[in-house]
């Protein structure tokens, strides 16, 4: 296996290295942030709300990430908004990625006791107060385990960004590519991803275990 | 935006070409990686030495890996090693060694939630190690893996889209075709082939929707 590749390319791939992981938690950020929005919207009783995050959720469960991507990065300049590829990238992932958060955030949420909220509710508490002090902690367990794979799929659909040439792993693979064998490169490519997805798996399959152990609540 | 560029006949019908294409390429990764990603996770969760190992070892590479570097190892690297596959098929090997790895985890996880009482009964009564995994085992435990299943069937059919990296002639591709000639039609299009992509997509998380109220008892 001649990975000789390293000489030239070093530097791309420690690049795309970084490129990666800053464009993975910055999605993350901010899926998060929208998913739990969406959430809301969904369990929410004002119908208007309600159809808005079902439709959200539906819509972009159901595309391709591609399409999304290319909808910032193609798209958006024929109206004259031009973005960084960071930016295409962040936003493209964090839309995708809201849409499958918000779901296991409103399973979560659904799963506590309806008791709670109606005693927190006739406590005085608002809804929005309920929701951050009684509900919200009670659901973080049921959370965690599905948002921790969420997280192993954005970095590998991060990815993604070589199709736009955005300076990631995966375009380090396909500049390198260019001049010497593919097969190293993929296979030192492929070393590189699971260096950051396997340490996320087993830190979800712990903190599953353990919980499990403990009892639900 | 010029949606008119998009409705033009030879236009539209050159975009159900590409959703032939992607329909095609997504079946039968459909049913390869059902039988394959089955027999994975049999073989993971009856702890065989060796092949259960093995099977570990696969699973768990292939699914913390990017999509896309399956498919660059499945037409480039394949190419490099004088394996000459046309490129559908190369797509459809790609996409099914992915997604059975997913698919096993599905499948050992339905057969793990299964009552081990029913293991020790079934057992109890004659029936040997593999009778039992057919009889008792495999029909409860599959139950349960159809709604999770589905999901990664409707994954598989928007990741056809990223093949769009190899220039398959699949939807997403024959849209870019298009665009790449009308600037302002980008935008139309996008959302023509999201729709078609969400149709598909969407009918089929119905139709698992249906099947597992069918189903349950």
């Amino acid at each position: 296996m001649d990975f000789s590749f390293l000489d030239v390319y070093k530097d791309s791939f420690i690049h795309g290295f970084v490129t990666t992981i800053e464009v993975s938690v910055v999605a993350l950020i901010l899926s998060l942030i929208l998913g739990v929005i969406i959430a809301i919207f969904r369990i929410s009783r004002v119908k208007p709300l309600e159809w808005f995050g079902t439709a959200y959720v539906e819509f972009f469960r159901n595309t391709p990430l591609v399409i999304q991507i290319f909808f910032f990065y193609f798209g958006l300049p024929s109206l004259g908004i031009d973005l960084s590829k960071f930016m295409v990238a962040s936003l493209g992932l964090a839309i995708y990625t809201s849409s499958f958060i918000a779901e296991a955030v409103r399973a979560g949420i659904q799963s506590v006791n309806k008791g709670q909220m109606e005693a927190a509710r006739s406590s005085g508490l608002n809804y929005i107060q309920t929701m951050w002090h009684v509900i919200l902690p009670q659901a973080f367990k049921i959370i965690v385990p599905p948002l921790g794979n969420q997280f192993i799929n954005l970095v590998k659909n991060s990815s993604i960004l070589a199709l736009i040439a955005g300076g990631d792993i995966m375009y380090a693979a396909d500049e390198a590519a260019v001049d010497y064998d593919v097969i190293p490169i993929y296979i030192f490519v492929a070393g590189l991803y699971l260096l950051l997805t396997i340490p996320l798996s087993l830190a979800v399959n712990f903190i599953e275990r353990r919980w499990a152990k403990q009892g639900s609540r | 935006m010029d949606f008119q560029a998009v409705f033009t006949k030879p236009h539209l019908l050159f975009l159900l070409d590409g959703l032939l294409v992607t329909l095609e390429v997504a079946f039968l990764a459909i049913v390869f990686s059902f039988v394959f990603g089955t027999i994975l996770g049999i073989l993971r969760y009856t702890k065989i030495p060796v092949l259960s190992h093995l099977a570990i070892l696969y699973i768990e590479t292939i699914r913390n890996i990017p999509f896309l570097l399956v498919i660059f190892f499945g037409y480039f690297g394949l190419k490099q090693l004088d394996i000459d596959l046309p490129i559908t098929t190369s797509v459809i090997v790609s996409m099914t060694i992915f997604t059975s790895s997913l698919i096993a985890e599905i499948v050992r996880s339905g057969l793990n939630s299964v009552d081990r009482g029913q293991t020790e009964a079934a057992r109890a009564q004659g029936l040997s190690y593999i009778q039992t995994l057919w009889h008792v085992i495999m029909p409860q435990g599959f139950k349960r893996t159809i709604p999770p299943m589905v999901s990664q069937f409707v994954s598989l059919i928007k990741d056809t889209s990223l093949a769009v990296a190899i220039s398959l002639p699949e939807l997403t591709h024959n849209a870019q075709i298009i665009y790449n000639k009308n600037f302002n039609a980008t935008i139309p299009l996008l959302l023509t082939i999201a729709v078609m992509y969400f149709i598909v997509n969407y009918s089929l998380s119905i139709v698992s929707r249906k099947l597992e109220k069918k189903l349950s008892y």
